[in-house]
């Protein structure tokens, strides 16, 4: 009997977090968002959600069985959260055949090729978005009308809904811009997954209730945009309209899902704090003074590869102070 | 009061808070080792045949940093030899057969203290060490290094790691005798006051404790955040008074001495009594265990016995851990002896004992979020992993204090402590040259 007894050294007791515990949050945080993205874009949408999905878990277990040679890792459900995410960060109306390249982009060149989960440099979702809209950038900014949309609303050529404009779009570039209520439920154009600010901002509860994200880098995200697009307004120092920059674009879908992930932001406080208001900045800066009408995707990859050096330079200070230094 | 940051919140499972103390009797057989603390070992001072009483020293050195050992019964020595323990190496061990009269030795009579010097002597002489874990021999620590200024006296009393009772019921049943001990300790060394540290699960143990010192004004209780590692030197004092120690310096640097609660309560009934540190009470616990109870044992008692004296198994049991689940030590054989810095015996079944697999880091941050020292363990796993150990060193590896929070909170598993661990020793044992 006593032979089989277990050697460790301590803890002997884990708490009963586990990685795919945290990613089966993350997906059901999304379902709200998911859900509104369906109802808002149609079935091409709850497509374009099952075809990311189904090619980044493929992809994930095809190159680590025949490329890498490498662990199964897909329980770890990384992968879904992956492929769900790049489903929400696109136009309903994409050929699903990019998607796919998107997905294989996502897990195979950002993550797999750098070691897999916790060693990607960037976001695998953005990453995977930001190469798509270098490579297909026409139908990457090509918007679907939301259903029930307000056709008189609707600018210039509104018989093709595919030319649709996004809020941020409009305000780039002119046009009727569509109300609070509208933005705040997700009735505006935009990728799958980022019109419905409500939608999100339930799901971001959902994450903070179950501790799987912490308020730093939601609120000082969004935060700092508020503030910086009210000081740097179009019309001058505090002209800008924080509350539409807010519920415009991906900002919500950046801030709570996108920016939260763990392997790309900061691992203590500090540098959190830094690195999100880094992401609210560059997106204010990129919004206003740059041709893009939106800059959320951008101003989150740069900061993941700024994460290194953040973390280097924001190493808490011991308890009890610094003797070994 | 002073919270740490971080921490973590185990389950509890205080189920034998509510048990009175049994006391077990006497063992077929006892196996006391000569190291039972931390410090220079013991030298046996009996033979093979030889016979030896209840309270009689058989083992003792010269050296400062040392505590003496006493035998637990009346009996026959039948061994004296190197025997392999919980550390893996071979431990000079004495193996007394029992008669059972538990005769008690002549010389066991209430020491005369009536100075510091005396006082310090009695407690050498009782074998005392630090009964909260760490084995630190008592007469040690009361004597703090020159230069240094003690001004309070903190008894611990908190208990954090789940299962173990055994403190709680020393503050239960042993409530006088916790007030008396410290009462000596505060005459005899000098130092002003005391404050006892208690987490705020455990109210029926302030509430006695409480009444206890009132018209007492140089003892206070206090009642503190139940959080893990509340009970750690360091959390503890900061708690208490505010003050952090310094990385690689000791509480008295800081003005004060942590005494465990069972410890300051040995000492009053050891003045009074003479009789040594012979036996000692253990929380029996753990999903394998028929009756979990709380036991007062006689020390080299093999922990088989122990067990079978709550029942036995109710399963088969995978993992048996001396101390508590977040820093005990897990055992190869339960022919292992129970010794003095024993507070909780664990047994758990197969299923909660096998060990989970470690998968990749996720960078989730729970773990620097959890560090009560303020570090970094996934850098630190990292790092030692690499073999990195001047970096590691520059990180603070050295300041860890090993509490597992780190490993406990990882969802991808990492034995983040167990790796720190090798890291610091390796660190240390290339330092010392």
């Amino acid at each position: 009997m006593e032979n089989r007894l277990y050697m460790s050294s301590s803890p002997h007791i884990r708490s009963d977090a586990s990685t795919s515990k945290i990613m089966l949050d993350v997906l059901i945080s999304l379902v709200p968002a998911s859900v509104a993205g369906v109802y808002f874009f149609g079935l091409d949408a709850a497509l374009m959600i099952v075809v990311c999905i189904v090619s980044c878990v493929a992809f994930e277990y095809l190159s680590r069985r025949f490329l890498f040679k490498r662990s199964n890792t897909i329980s770890d459900l990384s992968a879904a959260v992956t492929g769900l995410l790049l489903a929400l960060n696109l136009p309903p109306a994409l050929p699903k055949w990019m998607a796919i390249v998107g997905s294989f982009f996502a897990i195979v060149v950002i993550k797999q090729l750098f070691g897999g989960i916790g060693q990607n440099f960037v976001n695998p979702a953005l990453g995977a978005r930001v190469f798509l809209l270098v490579a297909y950038g026409t139908k990457m900014t090509q918007w679907t009308m939301p259903r029930g949309f307000n056709e008189a609303v609707a600018i210039t050529s509104a018989t093709d809904a595919l030319t649709f404009a996004t809020p941020l779009g409009a305000l780039k570039e002119g046009g009727e811009l569509p109300g609070y209520l509208d933005m705040f439920l997700g009735n505006i154009g935009g990728s799958i997954g980022e019109t419905s600010a409500l939608a999100l901002i339930i799901g971001g509860i959902y994450l903070l209730i179950r501790k799987v994200i912490t308020w730093e880098i939601p609120v000082i995200y969004i935060g700092t945009v508020a503030i910086m697009s009210w000081v740097l307004g179009p019309g001058g120092f505090l002209t800008g309209d924080p509350l539409y920059h807010v519920l415009a674009g991906g900002l919500m879908i950046g801030a709570i899902f996108m920016a939260t992930d763990y392997t790309t932001s900061p691992m203590t406080k500090k540098g959190v704090i830094i690195y999100a208001a880094g992401c609210g900045l560059l997106t204010v800066l990129f919004r206003m003074y740059t041709n893009m009408p939106e800059g959320v995707s951008y101003a989150i990859l740069l900061m993941n590869t700024a994460v290194p050096l953040i973390d280097r330079f924001t190493v808490p200070r011991p308890f009890g102070g610094d003797a070994h230094a | 009061m002073k919270l740490f940051k971080g921490g973590v919140h185990p389950p509890q499972q205080k189920n034998t808070a509510g048990m009175a103390t049994v006391a077990m009797g006497v063992p077929s057989v006892v196996v006391i080792p000569m190291v039972q603390h931390l410090g220079a070992p013991c030298q046996p001072k009996v033979s093979k045949g030889d016979t030896v009483k209840v309270g009689q020293l058989i083992g003792d050195t010269d050296a400062y940093v040392s505590a003496p050992i006493h035998s637990s019964v009346s009996g026959t020595v039948t061994r004296v030899e190197p025997m392999v323990l919980t550390g893996g190496k071979p431990v000079m061990c004495v193996e007394i057969k029992p008669d059972g009269l538990q005769e008690v030795f002549e010389g066991v009579k209430p020491p005369v203290v009536d100075s510091r010097e005396s006082f310090l002597a009695a407690v050498r002489a009782s074998g005392l060490t630090g009964l909260g874990g760490a084995g630190f021999p008592a007469h040690v620590k009361l004597n703090p290094p020159k230069g240094t200024t003690v001004d309070t006296l903190i008894i611990n009393a908190s208990e954090c790691e789940p299962y173990i009772t055994s403190d709680y019921r020393e503050c239960i049943e042993n409530t006088d005798g916790i007030i008396e001990g410290i009462l000596h300790v505060l005459k005899w060394t000098g130092i002003g006051k005391a404050m006892i540290g208690i987490e705020d699960n455990k109210p029926e143990a302030i509430k006695v404790l409480s009444k206890a010192v009132s018209g007492i004004p140089s003892i206070t209780v206090h009642p503190l955040h139940t959080r893990y590692p509340q009970g750690a030197e360091k959390t503890l004092i900061y708690a208490l008074t505010g003050r952090q120690v310094p990385s690689g310096k000791l509480p008295a640097d800081v003005g004060c001495i942590v005494m465990n609660v069972v410890s300051v309560a040995f000492v009053a009934s050891y003045l009074k009594t003479g009789m040594p540190l012979i036996k000692k009470r253990v929380t029996v616990d753990g999903s394998a265990v028929k009756n979990p109870q709380n036991v007062e044992v006689l020390i080299g008692t093999p922990l088989k016995e122990v067990f079978d004296f709550c029942g036995g198994f109710k399963s088969e049991p995978g993992k048996v851990i001396m101390g508590g689940p977040m820093m005990g030590v897990s055992l190869f054989s339960l022919d292992l002896p129970v010794l003095k810095l024993n507070n909780a015996l664990l047994a758990f079944d197969e299923d909660e004992s096998r060990i989970p697999e470690e998968t990749a880091c996720i960078r989730c941050s729970r773990c620097v979020r959890a560090c009560p020292m303020g570090l970094l363990p996934f850098e630190l796993d990292r790092l030692v992993n690499a073999k990195k150990y001047e970096e590691a060193q520059k990180l603070h590896i050295l300041d860890c204090i090993e509490c597992g929070c780190c490993t406990y909170t990882c969802p991808a598993r990492r034995l983040m402590v167990q790796t720190i661990r090798i890291g610091k020793d390796f660190i240390r044992r290339n330092t010392k040259k």
